[in-house]
């Protein structure tokens, strides 16, 4: 609940008088102000400038250091003021945050002596507004950066001690400088990449003649020579993969990376050309097997990031080029068409098929112009030239617009990218904050209960389990727990609301475990509970021996997994025959409260006696197994 | 008080604007101005002082609240259930919101000014017990013509159970709101005529002790 609604929960509550002719039970109490003191002006004095505000505005957030008594350490006799030894101009953003429930931050402020002093005011940075949220987030992070720059360049002059070796290795293979092996692996690595693909190039040179045979590629000439550098690079490549494979933190992950395929498409010629040696059908096949290992040559991109940022930009810029691409594809297919009817008329002409015009469209629009398809009829080439024209605009327009979308897109998806994320976690942020009152309300509930069944028990220790809440708290829960009476019905969590279903349909045969409920002497509903007490002993009680600490039971709500209506009837038979005192409308209302899962310290649980012992008369035994693991919470 | 807020009032001049808006296509400069800021100032605090039974410093608080959350002096629908829905997180508080709206809405003029919230808030928690059934009493009657019939009951019913959402133990069924009016009807429907007027309401009320105590319970709200 923002803070600058609290004003209205008077308001809220004041509303709530439209509930109360309606509603069939007795309200719970209201929570009482204790310390109702009028409110008062206090001033703060931070380094010299003094601000004031009302205290109740700062007790909005009791668990900061100006909402809680924290600040009386801080509280000057003399001049009857709190002095802040602090900055004041970020105290001014504090201060609008007990005022207006936002938190901002000041752009030009430095993110560490903001976080400072948010620290100090024990406020956590994670409430910053939506406004001011990203910009947080984005110095944080590049502060964070810059710290971590920092410290790797600290570690990397220290020897950084008992790595294990497998991760020595990996950070040698990341990063060629932190030893002089790895550096030697580097350079050497470089260069066998360099010689294999200097080899596949010039394999294919003719290389002089052998006497009466024609010219020979020097792949041939020289094979064996050939064939063993080949091989004395493709083994070096293996031995690299696979150490890389041993050292990689998520071999998995290494598997699935774009080099790692690279790497492995690179060296597989090689070995499918040994497996399958002379047999001349796939030999054919082979051949073109071959012309991967020109993919050797992107093993370099390890070896330069600019080849890598080239790499990601044309990923990123995919859309662009796609689009550039299918609107090419549009115009040449028009063009194609038209000169292959405006051609269709003449003799020889090489406009054989629209496909073959494509040729020429493509060439003419990309102002090659090879010159081996011409029109020859006048309306060819008429509509030639205009292709050509257009060719020019089409080709030469997008062109430098995607050169700029480089720029533009690998900045902007970079924003993106963290807007999106930001994006899911202020979403996040906002449904955790709605599910944290709702939440809030369940767990003061748990607690209410809890800490009223301490005080029945009379054990002095434990007494506050759940934490301090503020006044405008317990006023609001107990305006949903008005709501609550008024309608009979209990709010729950969601996976509680879940299981339920899930029982009440699994329950779906009629019970003979009616009877059985009437051994609970608690099974009132909640509303009237209050009334429960009355009766000490139901009658139908089966188990009157084991109830020694009749006052908590009396008030014991027991948790039942399901609520047919047939059980309801059946109870309520019982329940007018116990308590003549009950409403009619209890008759019809549901049974019992919210299956809460608190681990009761064992004095609470009185486990043992929701199953009674065997000997017991009455079918008492056949309780379901889903309200075993169901513990009993004391009611109200 | 200012020119303004009668301004924007007046059904007339309500008319001239729309349709001069249609005319011209666009409201002109100075009147979307003046629409958007229709600020209100509240009468002094003495007249209100007289005009309902709160006290000096607890007026000066509610009008703090107030003007924190509507800058603008009035609250209009929208306002009204959003700030409404910030206090039940669960379910959906809109239609109720609007019910009580209409409720404080006393001049039915879309909005609520600080004088109708004090003075309804006055009855609330400063009136005679008579003086709040009857403010209930208008709230459960929508039509505002002395009597709740059934279906009225029912959309206010629906409502309140609206608001606590789908998570409930035990699980909501679509019969329990009807259920409550018949029950309700039951209690407070003497000549079983199908209808509640006020009298029928405020002595049904008076002979019940838990409703007479719950309407007393948030007199210390302020």
């Amino acid at each position: 609940m923002a803070a600058g609604v609290a004003a209205w929960l008077p308001f809220a509550r004041a509303a709530a008088i439209g509930w109360m002719p309606v509603a069939n039970c007795p309200m719970p109490l209201a929570p009482a102000d204790k310390n109702k003191r009028q409110d008062e002006l206090i001033v703060l004095n931070v380094s010299g400038r003094r601000f004031q505000t009302w205290r109740t505005t700062l007790e909005r957030y009791p668990d900061t250091l100006l909402g809680s008594t924290e600040k009386e350490f801080f509280f000057n006799e003399d001049t009857k003021e709190y002095f802040f030894d602090r900055d004041p101009e970020v105290f001014r953003c504090v201060l609008n945050f007990y005022r207006t429930g936002k938190l901002h931050y000041p752009r030009y402020e430095c993110i560490s002596a903001y976080d400072d002093e948010l620290a100090f005011y024990g406020i956590l940075p994670e409430i910053i507004g939506d406004c001011c949220y990203e910009e947080y987030k984005d110095r944080k992070r590049e502060n964070a950066e810059r710290l971590m720059d920092d410290n790797d360049s600290e570690n990397n002059q220290e020897s950084v001690p008992s790595l294990s070796f497998r991760q020595t290795m990996w950070r040698a293979f990341e990063n060629p400088h932190t030893s002089t092996l790895a550096l030697v692996f580097y350079y050497v690595t470089g260069f066998f990449i360099a010689v294999s693909v200097i080899t596949n190039v010039v394999e294919t040179v003719p290389c002089g003649t052998v006497p009466g045979s024609k010219e020979l590629p020097c792949g041939e000439r020289y094979s064996v020579a050939f064939f063993c550098l080949d091989t004395a690079c493709v083994m070096i490549f293996t031995v690299e993969y696979l150490l890389r494979l041993f050292a990689a933190p998520s071999r998995y992950r290494f598997v699935r990376s774009v080099m790692s395929i690279i790497d492995v498409v690179a060296i597989m010629p090689y070995y499918i050309g040994l497996v399958m040696t002379n047999n001349e059908d796939v030999s054919g096949a082979f051949v073109t097997l071959r012309v991967f290992r020109v993919f050797r040559i992107f093993k370099f991109s390890r070896h330069s990031q600019g080849l890598r940022i080239l790499g990601y930009t044309l990923k990123s810029c995919a859309s662009e080029l796609g689009f550039l691409l299918f609107s090419l594809t549009m115009a040449i297919i028009i063009f194609a068409t038209v000169m292959f009817y405006a051609e269709k008329g003449s003799s020889a002409s090489k406009f054989t098929s629209i496909p073959a015009s494509f040729w020429y469209t493509i060439v003419t629009m990309t102002t090659l112009g090879y010159g081996d398809m011409v029109p020859k009829t006048i309306a060819g080439k008429i509509f030639g030239s205009i292709c050509s024209l257009s060719g020019v605009l089409v080709i030469a327009l997008p062109v430098p617009v995607i050169v700029s979308n480089f720029s533009r897109i690998y900045h902007q998806n970079q924003r993106a990218d963290k807007r999106r994320a930001q994006k899911k976690a202020r979403l996040a942020r906002i449904r955790v904050a709605k599910t944290g009152s709702s939440n809030a309300y369940l767990h003061s509930k748990r607690n209410g209960l809890l800490t009223e069944a301490l005080e029945l028990m009379g054990t002095p220790e434990e007494e506050h389990m759940g934490k301090s809440t503020s006044l405008i708290e317990s006023q609001h829960h107990h305006l949903l727990h008005c709501l609550e009476k008024t309608t009979n019905h209990e709010f729950i969590d969601e996976q509680m609301f879940e299981q339920n279903c899930m029982e009440s349909s699994m329950q779906n045969y009629p019970s003979t475990r009616s009877p059985s409920l009437s051994s609970h002497p608690g099974l009132t509903t909640t509303c009237c509970s209050r009334r429960s007490k009355k009766t000490t002993h139901l009658p139908n009680s089966n188990l009157p021996a084991t109830r020694l600490r009749s006052m908590q039971e009396l008030s014991t709500i027991h948790i039942q997994g399901s609520e047919q209506p047939s059980l309801t009837t059946s109870r309520s038979s019982l329940n007018l025959k116990a308590d003549d005192g009950l409403r009619p409308n209890c008759k019809t209302s549901q049974i019992t409260t919210a299956i809460i899962s608190i681990p009761t310290p064992p004095a609470l649980t009185p486990e043992g006696e929701s199953r009674p012992p065997p000997a017991s008369p009455g079918p008492n035994t056949n309780i379901p197994s889903i309200a075993s693991n169901v513990v009993k919470v004391s009611a109200l | 008080m200012n020119r303004c807020p009668r301004r924007c009032r007046s059904p007339l001049g309500q008319a001239a604007r729309s349709l001069y808006q249609l005319v011209t296509g666009s409201l002109s400069p100075d009147e979307v101005s003046l629409a958007l800021m229709c600020r209100a100032r509240p009468e002094g605090l003495e007249q209100l002082q007289e005009q309902t039974k709160f006290t000096r410093k607890e007026l000066q608080v509610l009008y703090r609240g107030f003007k924190n959350e509507c800058p603008s002096g009035i609250v209009n629908e929208e306002n009204f259930k959003q700030i409404y829905s910030q206090f039940f997180p669960q379910g959906d508080s809109s239609t109720y919101a609007t019910f009580l709206f209409n409720a404080f809405d006393t001049n039915h003029d879309g909005s609520v000014s600080f004088e109708d919230f004090v003075a309804g808030l006055s009855v609330i928690l400063r009136g005679t017990i008579d003086d709040r059934l009857n403010w209930a009493f208008n709230l459960y009657d929508l039509n505002k013509d002395g009597c709740i019939t059934k279906e009225e009951m029912l959309d206010i019913m629906k409502s309140i159970y609206d608001m606590m959402g789908k998570y409930t133990y035990p699980a909501l069924r679509e019969e329990a709101p009807r259920e409550h009016v018949e029950s309700f009807f039951q209690k407070m429907d003497r000549n079983k005529d199908g209808v509640v007027t006020i009298e029928e309401f405020i002595e049904s009320c008076q002979k019940d002790e838990n409703i007479m105590r719950s309407m007393q319970l948030f007199d210390n709200v302020i």
